[in-house]
């Protein structure tokens, strides 16, 4: 429990809730200078997501693949490897899944587990290629992650128009019930919200992190790396194993947020003309969240909430979509320049050391 | 190092987001219509009937499709005198977004929701099947469900017009079409656009691509960089946001000295890049379709079913402003054409 405490005190959680609230403050100044009334936006924000239950259980479907990249983001900078291509394995977990749920015909105890572990592997090897890139061959990976990005977004289109799209469509055939992962009485509860076990995955994924990390001896050397390669090597580890196994495990969080997608979602694969941006946010998830499970989580539930709320301050306040960038965008900033953001934090931690310990 | 490093990209990643974001974001555009947005708020005894409309990632100032059918609402607005609210929009930024959006309007009440493009077809129905009682309609998309009036245009018979002013005008036989997305309404206008140009003189080389995007500009203005390269003098574009591009490539080249054209879709898009390089547009009436069919709703008269517009309904035609850069007796030509394929005479191929 102390622990608990200890984690919603510490410089790590209060410098993202700074710049948070200083996002948000940004967000309405610009909104002010947009002639738009920022309180009643933010209260139509919110009023979109804990509204109703239809919108609420959407906002917890916006958040589920947002937790996954995140996840996935995050743990590779454990072992300091900046996964940029969480967008490319969610790719390729749709398409996995898609593959499985499409193609074969099994019992559904059997069908939608093995169609997200199909989403899980693919994740991971196209997250492997670019750690063995980096491994064997020194290639940085945020270059190789990022090109892979584009790579997946082609390759999906082409295996779908390839031998899943019939003709005439935009999108794959629907994938057989069997593989559906779509909690059916939850969803009618939510007003026909489209929610799916992906979330409960999601949550399990976000567990599974902390303990391979912290409670395992491969999750130590894997930390090992990330703090300092040169030691840990010295040390007697593997560094470039661990990187591919880093990748690996975190192109696996991201090829099953995408095979929840369409397991759960949609139900088919679409052609898609431009990333499905799951894959960016989830870095700023990450990084918002400091790395940890926890703060993954947490990150993802505050992205999702501000981008399917966005729809709602259109709706409520006459405020354009894009303005939710800007909030977005400057939380981000403010998150990465710490140092402004200690000038607002300094004068509480001062209090705090003075008052406990 | 790592750290700053990282952080850095972090920063910059976020910037390009928020620049990626302004950058598909064409300047407003001097047309009269726009006017009528806020000034016709001043209430009355008019309707109170409530439109929204949902649109593709391409939002409300694409200067395309989406982009005119806003235009239809607004000047459904003025010219009914509706109160501000009563009008719309909300703009889709994924697929996932599709459902959301449009329930947004439906569990609010509206009376009648829209949905802008063929993508969000399969979304729509989901939506429309959920709630019998709620009245939708859709462009470019054919929706089987009692409650949604699907309005789909013949592209091809339009695009042939402009593959008949394309034939006459190249100096050098070779003409291009660039596409957005493989689908069947743009493979409408490639066909009809072709079928024109072979019509009026068979040995004109079409030179064809599909750019994969709607939203590219980028990928417009390579593309149509490299179909000019190959000698292609008139570019026919149906590929929205990413027509931008085709259309800043033309203003290069002109400025060079070069003759080259392109051809608008949509709207008379001479109006957004001038008429220097824009040969003509194969207008595609999706404001008039959503005024008459949001009329039709108010009317009493909304019944759903599939319908489609033609050149005999006036759906498409070449651009009013088009007497600017081409000749006369092309017009006539291009008329001549238009009267055979309104009788009959002529069966574009659509597929």
């Amino acid at each position: 429990m102390n622990r608990v405490i200890a984690v919603f005190t510490k410089e790590s959680f209060l410098v993202p809730l700074v710049a948070i609230i200083l996002g948000l403050l940004t967000g309405a100044i610009a909104m002010l200078a947009g002639g738009f009334n920022p309180i009643k936006a933010y209260m139509s924000l919110l009023e979109k997501v804990f509204g109703n239950a239809y919108n609420f259980g959407e906002t917890i479907r916006q958040i589920t693949p947002l937790i996954f990249t995140g996840l996935s983001v995050a743990f590779a900078f454990r072992t300091g490897l900046f996964n940029i291509g969480a967008e490319g394995q969610f790719i390729v977990g749709m398409i996995a899944s898609t593959a499985v749920g499409v193609s074969l015909d099994l019992p559904a105890y059997i069908h939608a587990p093995l169609a997200i572990i199909a989403g899980a592997v693919a994740g991971g090897l196209w997250g492997s290629i670019a750690g063995y890139l980096k491994a064997a061959r020194g290639v940085n990976e945020v270059i190789t992650s990022i090109m892979l990005n584009w790579v997946a977004l082609y390759l999906a289109n082409w295996v779908m128009n390839a031998f899943f799209v019939p003709s005439g469509q935009q999108r794959s055939e629907m994938i057989h019930d069997s593989a559906i992962i779509t909690i059916g009485w939850l969803s009618t509860m939510f007003d026909s919200a489209r929610l799916h076990w992906g979330t409960l995955i999601a949550v399990l994924a976000a567990i599974f992190f902390y303990v391979i990390l912290w409670k395992t001896k491969s999750g130590y050397e894997l930390r090992a790396v990330g703090l300092n390669p040169h030691a840990s090597e010295y040390a007697g580890m593997n560094v470039n194993r661990n990187v591919v196994k880093a990748m690996f495990i975190g192109g696996m969080f991201a090829g099953i947020g995408g095979a929840c997608e369409i397991l759960g979602v949609f139900h088919y694969q679409a052609i898609m003309t431009a990333q499905p941006g799951y894959g960016f946010d989830g870095i700023a998830v990450a990084l918002i969240g400091g790395n940890t499970p926890l703060g993954v989580v947490l990150g993802a539930i505050l992205f999702g909430i501000l981008t399917f709320g966005a729809a709602g301050m259109k709706f409520g306040a006459g405020v354009p979509v894009e303005l939710i960038r800007v909030v977005i965008a400057s939380v981000i900033f403010f998150v990465a320049a710490h140092g402004i953001v200690k000038i607002f934090v300094k004068p509480i931690m001062k209090k705090k050391k003075e008052g406990g310990n | 190092m790592k750290k700053v490093l990282s952080v850095l990209s972090v920063t910059a990643l976020s910037l390009s987001l928020v620049l990626a974001g302004c950058g598909s974001k064409p300047e407003a555009q001097p047309q009269g219509q726009a006017g009528g947005a806020t000034g016709g708020a001043a209430g009355g005894a008019a309707p109170t009937v409530k439109i929204g409309m949902v649109t593709d990632v391409g939002g409300v100032n694409d200067n395309s499709f989406n982009q005119s059918a806003w235009e239809g609402l607004q000047k459904l607005q003025t010219d009914l005198n509706l109160p501000k609210d009563n009008i719309n929009y909300l703009q889709s930024t994924s697929d996932a977004d599709y459902v959301p959006n449009l329930t947004q309007f439906v569990k609010d009440k509206w009376d009648l929701t829209w949905g802008i493009g063929f993508l969000m077809g399969d979304h729509l129905k989901k939506v429309a099947d959920e709630n019998k009682d709620a009245k939708l309609a859709i462009i470019d998309a054919e929706v089987d469900a009692p409650n949604v009036e699907s309005v789909l245009f013949k592209e091809h018979e339009g695009s042939f017009l402009a593959g008949v002013v394309a034939a006459k005008m190249t100096k050098t036989k070779t003409v291009g079409f660039v596409g957005g997305v493989e689908i069947p309404v743009i493979k409408r206008f490639e066909l009809g656009f072709e079928a024109g140009v072979k019509a009026v003189d068979p040995s004109v080389k079409v030179l064809k691509v599909y750019t994969g995007a709607f939203d590219k500009p980028d990928l417009g203005k390579s593309t149509a960089s490299q179909m000019y390269g190959q000698g292609a003098d008139i570019i026919f574009h149906a590929s929205g946001g990413t027509g931008d591009g085709v259309f800043n490539e033309a203003k290069d080249r002109k400025a060079k000295g070069e003759n080259v054209w392109v051809i608008g879709v949509d709207k008379d898009q001479s109006l957004t890049f001038g008429d220097e390089v824009t040969l003509t547009s194969m207008v595609k009436r999706v404001d008039e379709a959503v005024y008459r069919v949001s009329k039709d709703l108010i009317d009493g008269k909304f019944q759903g079913g599939i319908k489609w517009l033609g050149l005999a309904e006036d759906g498409v035609g070449l651009a009013s402003t088009s007497n600017k850069n081409v000749p006369e007796d092309v017009l006539k030509l291009v008329d001549e054409y238009k009267q055979k394929i309104v009788k009959g005479e002529i069966t574009v191929p659509e597929k």
